[in-house]
């Protein structure tokens, strides 16, 4: 069954325009995409910053009305961006766990915010719930009193995760929710999510620019470019078998033990200008497999191989 | 709050402030109270009374009234005025500031730029124009004094609210069901409510003064009804012949005007968060040196050779032992890593080596820092001056921090050229475009003239690296300088530094988190743990066989790309807090292997002479 659905989803920003000015340029964040995720299904999100993963998990929260596409959620249309509508269906963590509490409140007043607005549940029944959701993310309930700056990262992340998980959403986005945390804290953090997963029936959305993390989490992964997905595939084979050469340069890049160092890339490596987007194929100025039929239009995504999918001429072959 | 109020009344100005304001409201308060003469009584024939007199403490102005009574008065009148007036500037500003700041966009861009055109025209002016349109009258003069204060209001609000706005736990609000109105009120309405406190402390008085200026013009309270403004006003003709009927209200304003600022001024001092943990003390420019018990001698290790340093952080009562005793050495050509999560010391580590740790309230307490031979330590500062960049330079995770935004690129890399060479500017240049070339940037001579913001994170990192080498350092010292990249870029800045080590001999001191850099890039490497090295080695050998238990821990929670979906291993607990170590082991109470002998005493850094572990249950023997 499909928990989340996007059907051409995109999003455009105006620049430059001033208060009687038309815009002068748009930057296209996100093109038009489309694509699936099954109930209980993690998605991994993966490309370089400014590729448009925060604009894309924005919108599918509903904190940026798309401009174009439809997004739906286990069958049902969310056609107006109100984060209230989608609140109880899909919920955010967010990527700094200390800027996504308010300061000047307690733990407990942040918690019971979604209970009341949303559900509209009586004091008992809040302190209940939120006793209930605590246990769950193994946090003590005297912290229910103390104000965020009394938290270590990994605390406060627990906490952001337990704020999204008193939504009782049926959909979680996790936009690079580790990379704030140090190393020994982060599996922590990413334990406890595997763990909830299955106790609450939830779907992952999992945006991170770790590779090795995303693999690690992930049933399947998206690699996105320039506000594009390049390639989609199971985890296991997105890195050992990348079709795109994009996702092969990423996966050539990340650092690994006994893998001796060079630069898989030497050449001016900057991203595509967003004012100003290259015809075709966005990657040809850096792909090593580029041709002049590349430049000419926008390749689709298509299958190579068994159950992956890429936007390229010349894949990679295996 | 006792805090806050300590605070303020450490500051002695304020403190004087705080108690002239508090007699005078005072004094204000109980004027009903007081057996005065009747403000308003006219008897022509005591005019001009000198102070003194009897009956008439202060004198009588020119109609002979009772200054005093009439000092009073108008000091109450022109006190609840000023306040009332920014009460209402604060409430109103405060709102369109808000509201502009949190919808931003097109809300923002028509309040605001309807708040430039109040602000265009002349303070005074604007007031005159308001009381001129209105007609004159207390009420008016308190609308005008308080309309033009609302621009400031606007303005300063806006400019937090709009930081606050950009902040995750809005959109978390909005997720949890709020609409914005409650998120105006209970999100971001006490994040902005010190500034508030803060602008209304600094402006009231002004804002009386104000009061007083329109009054004086005849334009404000209107007679007889007095405040401090209007008797100054009428005492004007009588400056010369009764020159105490203007000084009597004259001395009042100032003193009321004076208080207020002075305590207004402390009040954002003690409130200002960045003032609150420092005090006012301004950095020195070399870190603090206070070497307790002996300096290590010069064991003749490596070109930079760190040895047991000692650097403390003294916080109140508390002492937080970032760096203690680490030993650590880099040879020309060679990389060493020093691995380790936040708050194990690794930047302090490096800081410590140029002095560049803050002081107060960074201390370095023990230990030596040789380059060649000589202890930087007890160099003096003109000295260290010299070598900073010249023999011994940095790069910072996030190149922004050490670029300045308004200059170019290629200007600051001329300047740090020219900082220790007195070669011409053409030359300079000449040197810059070649650097910016060997870091791998296109298009040299034209990425020269690009502002920081025009740049990419990789390529500012590059003009960072760029800058690091102008003046040729035989030693690098970079602290997690590709955390903030992506994979693609990070593997082209790790190999540039490798090649420049490589081509040019360069000693490079490598601080990461990221076992897969260090395996890349580094010979040696340390990790660290709550400020202490715990193992140091070959890195192959320490990938290979880690000896700390908490290496090895480390080195499994670290996901390795090409493992598939999996769960990770994870350290249980956090690491400690360096002011309150535990004593023994540190990592004892996550360790697995821990026993009693682990949580007493002072465990040393054993093993052979390339590989050293701090542990008396290694993973591995030593020897
Ligand atoms: N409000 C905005 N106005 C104009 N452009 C925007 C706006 N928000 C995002 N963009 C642009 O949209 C593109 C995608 O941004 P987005 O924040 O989604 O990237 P990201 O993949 O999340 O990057 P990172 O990994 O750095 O978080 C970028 O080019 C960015 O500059
Ligand atoms: S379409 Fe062409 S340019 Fe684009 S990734 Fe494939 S080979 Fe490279
Ligand atoms: S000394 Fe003891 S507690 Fe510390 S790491 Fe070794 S075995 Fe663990
Ligand atoms: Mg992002």
């Amino acid at each position: 069954m499909t928990a989340l659905k996007v059907d051409d989803l995109s999003k455009t920003f105006p620049v430059g325009g001033g208060l009687f000015r038309a815009p002068k340029a748009a930057v296209r964040a996100v093109r038009p995409m489309s694509f699936e995720v099954a109930k209980g299904e993690t998605l991994g999100i993966v490309g370089e910053s400014g590729c448009g993963k925060s604009t894309l998990a924005r919108m599918l929260v509903g904190l940026l009305e798309p401009t174009t596409g439809r997004i739906e959620i286990e069958g049902k249309p969310l056609d107006n961006a109100d984060p209230a509508a989608f609140g109880k269906l899909i919920q955010y963590v967010f990527q700094d766990p200390v800027s996504s509490l308010n300061p000047r409140k307690t733990i407990r007043q942040i918690m019971e915010a979604p209970l009341k607005r949303l559900y509209g549940m009586g004091r008992a029944e809040r302190a209940a719930r939120i006793r209930e959701i605590f246990a769950s993310v193994n946090l003590r309930e005297e912290f229910l009193d103390r104000y965020p700056h009394e938290f270590s990262g990994g605390q406060a992340q627990r906490i952001g995760v337990a704020r999204a998980l008193a939504a009782a959403p049926r959909i979680i986005i996790l936009d690079e929710p580790v990379s704030a945390l140090d190393v020994s804290v982060q599996a922590q953090v990413l334990n406890l999510l595997a763990d909830l997963k299955g106790e609450f029936n939830l779907t992952y959305l999992f945006i991170s620019h770790d590779l090795a993390v995303v693999e690690a989490v992930s049933d399947r992964i998206l690699v996105l470019y320039f506000g594009t997905v390049v390639e989609v595939g199971p985890a296991e084979e997105v890195f050992k078998t990348p079709r795109h050469p994009y996702t092969k340069l990423l996966a050539d890049s990340a650092p690994v033990v006994g893998r001796p160092l060079k630069a898989p890339e030497q050449k001016d490596s900057e991203l595509p200008d967003p004012l100003n987007p290259p015809p075709g194929c966005a990657f040809a100025g850096r792909c090593p497999r580029a041709t002049p039929e590349c430049v000419a239009e926008v390749p689709d995504l298509r299958p190579l191989g068994e159950h992956q999918l890429a936007a390229c001429i010349h894949p990679h072959e295996y | 709050m006792i805090a806050f109020l300590k605070l303020l009344f450490r500051n002695r100005l304020a403190a004087m402030g705080a108690v002239v304001l508090s007699a005078i409201l005072i004094l204000a308060l109980i004027t009903p109270l007081l057996p005065l003469a009747d403000p308003d009584a006219i008897a022509t024939g005591d005019r001009f009374k000198r102070p003194f007199t009897e009956g008439h403490l202060l004198g009588t102005d020119h109609l002979g009234r009772d200054l005093l009574s009439r000092l009073l008065w108008g000091t109450r009148l022109s006190l609840a005025v000023g306040i009332f007036a920014a009460l209402i500037a604060a409430s109103v500003g405060s709102a369109i500031g808000i509201i502009a700041g949190y919808f931003g966009g097109r809300t923002d861009n028509v309040i605001m730029r309807g708040v430039d055109m109040l602000m265009a025209f002349p303070y005074i002016l604007l007031a005159l124009a308001i009381v001129a349109a209105l007609g004159p009258g207390l009420t008016n003069a308190l609308i005008a004094v308080a309309a033009v204060n609302i621009p400031f209001f606007a303005r300063n609000i806006r400019g937090v609210t709009v930081g606050l706005a950009g902040r995750e736990f809005i959109d978390a609000a909005r997720l949890a069901g709020m609409g914005h109105g409650r998120i105006i009120l209970t999100e971001l309405l006490p994040n902005v409510a010190s500034t508030i406190v803060i602008a209304m402390s600094t402006t009231v008085g002004w804002m009386i003064l104000e009061t007083a200026g329109l009054s004086f013009l005849g334009l404000g309270s209107q007679p007889p009804q007095a405040d401090l403004g209007s008797i100054l006003g009428e005492a004007r003709s009588a400056l010369i012949t009764a020159p105490h009927t203007s000084i009597v209200p004259g001395v009042m304003i100032f003193l009321i005007v004076m208080s207020i600022n002075l305590l207004g001024d402390g009040v954002r001092d003690a409130l200002d968060p960045r003032l609150r943990s420092g005090a006012l003390t301004r950095p020195r420019a070399v870190t603090l040196v206070e070497r307790r018990g002996n300096v290590p001698r010069a064991d003749q290790k490596g070109l930079l050779n760190i040895q047991e340093l000692e650097t403390q952080f003294h916080v109140g009562p508390r002492i937080y032992r970032a760096v203690n005793q680490v030993s650590l050495h880099v040879n020309p050509g060679e990389a060493v890593g020093v691995i380790g999560e936040s708050g194990s010391g690794k930047s302090v580590t490096a800081l410590s080596v140029m002095g560049l740790v803050a002081s107060p309230p960074g201390v370095i307490t023990g230990g030596a820092v040789r380059y060649d031979s000589e202890d930087l330590l007890a160099a003096s500062y003109d000295s260290l001056r010299a070598k900073r960049g010249r023999n011994v330079a940095y790069i910072f995770q996030d190149p922004l921090s050490t670029l300045h935004p308004l200059y170019r690129v290629g200007d600051q890399l001329i300047e740090a050229i020219q900082a220790h060479n007195r070669v011409p500017e053409a030359e300079a240049r000449a040197k810059a475009i070649e650097l910016f070339r060997a870091v791998r940037i296109p298009n040299p001579e034209s990425r020269i003239r690009n502002f920081p913001h025009e740049m990419s994170g990789g390529m500012r990192q590059r003009v960072g690296i760029a800058m690091a080498m102008a003046n040729d350092p035989d030693v690098i010292i970079a602290d997690e300088p590709t955390t903030a990249l992506d994979v693609t870029v990070q593997a082209q800045i790790l190999s540039l530094l490798d090649d420049l080590r490589r081509e040019r001999g360069l000693a490079i001191i490598f601080i990461t988190h990221d076992f897969g850099v260090v395996a890349q890039l580094c010979d040696r490497v340390a990790v660290m743990y709550a400020g202490r090295i715990v193992e140091e080695g070959p890195t192959e050998t320490i990938l290979e066989h880690p000896a700390h238990p908490y290496t090895k821990k480390l080195m499994a929670c670290v996901p390795e790309l090409g493992g598939g979906k999996r769960r990770l291993a994870a350290i249980p607990g956090l690491p400690p807090q360096v002011h309150d170590l535990p004593p023994g082991c540190a990592f004892a109470p996550r360790c697995h292997k821990a026993t009693d002998a682990c949580r007493e005493g002072e465990i040393l850094l054993e093993g052979t002479e390339t590989h050293t572990a701090r542990c008396i249950h290694p993973e591995e023997e030593l020897a």
